[in-house]
């Protein structure tokens, strides 16, 4: 029973640390290359734990993030809904690709991510980004397979599931 | 794991019940857009949740806050000695400059006093730190440890050693979040300190330049110029630099002339900044000082009767300076 408290507690763990290291700065030079935490924390649940990572889930994660960082209440709950839901509907596909096809289709996930980020603020009034703002994605798909090898061996030494 | 459901994650069929639910938190999330975007939620959310997101912001700024601590304690001591010593004669120079500055300002006191302007030179500031927190917008703004507690209010300039920094854009009870000037959506208004020519700066996209995208084309702007703010709108107080000229050039459309100016102030550097506190100037320019001269009931009858519906004394507009 308290295994699988622990494994609870370690998902919202993963999640909440997510959250924090978006809101965590880096310096100057750096900035352009901080990648998406918490899409990339989500997407690695929703690919190893369907039955906790849901619409629903996304939506309150990205609220969340949203009171936390953003700048459209609602923009981030968008976002991650639609990056789960086509996570969840290839995940069959993706659980099974090799590592640096899944790292490509993270890279795709991620551009559209951002396509969409780029939609919501050019309607909300933005003016277009930097070109350096293109870089995040491109880390993101490049800490792919250390995040999620990170994250397993995690989760097996601590034999949660 | 809860891996021998069958069905729950087909290979290739799409349900559609997964795609009504993705399309009704879709719209949710549209209309929370919207709502936001029109009433600024975000904030008052922020402000009704203070107590659980200025912890968590504060947290945030630790990593940042623990390198610079890092950056002086592993600091050369050789180099700690230089810059101390680099800051006192800076302090000297400086203290040396206020000296002498002091009878300046102050005869400028009595001689304003005497045009009853309402400009002084006084200072009323608040000291800040940043919190090193990104708040997801490119670089465009600054995140402090002071709110509505402390009296901070949105609105009011922020500058470091070298210029202005910004405006106060939105406040939590312990934070605040600084818009800066390069914000593509900020607009200043300033002079050129060597021509008087006044005009508006504007954040460029790039994010740490300012432009100045409608000079005539007559004007006489060179790179080097220093721009100050004007004090016209009533936001930032006059006299404070904002940035100096890198280049000019004849905008596309050929009507204008384009700048380029690189901000004074150390946008990405200050981890102090200073507050504002009194506002230049109430609403728009100065009164306009009774006119001297003959009392009206001794001017002619006819001009005095074309003269007092235009002009009254006190309300009209001034002229700029």
């Amino acid at each position: 029973m308290s295994r699988a408290r622990l494994s609870q507690w370690w998902f919202v763990g993963t999640l909440a640390a997510a959250l924090l290291l978006m809101l965590v700065p880096l310096p100057g030079v750096l900035e352009p290359f901080k990648p998406y935490w918490p899409a990339l924390v989500l997407l690695y649940w929703a690919l190893e734990a369907e039955d906790r990572v849901s619409l629903g889930l996304a939506f309150g994660v990205g609220l969340l993030a949203d009171l936390l960082d953003g700048v459209l209440l609602g923009e981030q709950a968008l976002r991650l809904c639609a990056l789960v839901f086509i996570t969840v509907r290839f995940r069959s596909r993706l659980r099974f690709f090799p590592m640096w096809q899944q790292a490509l289709a993270v890279l795709a996930l991620l551009l559209n991510d951002r396509f969409l980020l780029l939609l919501v603020r050019m309607l909300a009034g933005a003016s277009l980004p930097p070109a350096s703002w293109w870089i995040s994605p491109f880390v993101g798909a490049a800490l792919w397979p250390f995040l999620f090898l990170l994250l397993d061996d995690l989760r097996a030494r601590l034999r949660i599931q | 794991m809860a891996r021998a459901r069958e069905g729950s994650s087909p290979l290739f069929a799409g349900n559609a019940a997964g795609t009504l639910r993705l399309i009704v938190y879709l719209a949710l999330a549209v209309v929370l857009m919207v709502l936001d975007q029109r009433n600024g939620w975000l904030w008052q959310l922020r402000s009704a949740a203070s107590a659980v997101v200025e912890p968590v912001y504060r947290l945030a700024g630790l990593p940042a806050a623990g390198v610079h601590t890092l950056g002086v304690a592993f600091a050369d001591r050789q180099l700690l000695t230089s810059q101390n010593q680099r800051l006192r004669e800076d302090l000297l120079l400086a203290n040396a400059k206020l000296n002498r500055m002091a009878a300046v300002a102050e005869q400028n006191e009595r001689l304003r006093r005497l045009l009853d302007t309402q400009h002084s030179l006084k200072l009323n500031v608040q000291l800040a730190r940043v919190i090193g927190v990104d708040l997801g917008a490119y670089r465009y703004e600054l995140t402090l440890n002071m709110g509505s507690r402390d009296g901070v209010e949105p609105g009011q300039p922020v500058i470091d050693a070298h210029g202005v920094m910004g405006q106060v854009k939105a406040v939590l009870p312990h934070t605040a979040v600084v818009m800066l000037i390069t914000d593509p959506s900020h607009a200043i208004p300033v002079t050129i300190a060597r021509t008087g020519l006044r005009t508006v700066a504007y954040g460029s996209r790039d994010g740490d330049q300012l432009s100045l995208p409608n000079l005539p084309l007559a004007a006489d702007v060179r790179a080097g110029d220093k721009l100050l703010t004007s004090g016209i709108g009533g936001r930032f107080p006059p006299g404070f630099p904002v940035g100096r000229i890198d280049s000019v050039a004849p905008a596309p459309t050929g009507m204008f002339q384009v700048a380029l100016a690189t901000p004074a102030a150390d946008l990405d550097r200050s981890t102090d900044v200073l507050l504002l506190h009194d506002q230049a100037e109430p609403k728009g320019p100065p009164d306009l000082p009774v006119p001297a001269g003959p009392p009206q009931v001794l001017a002619p009858a006819a001009s005095a009767s074309v003269a007092a519906p235009a002009v009254r004394p006190g309300q009209a507009g001034g002229v700029p300076r």
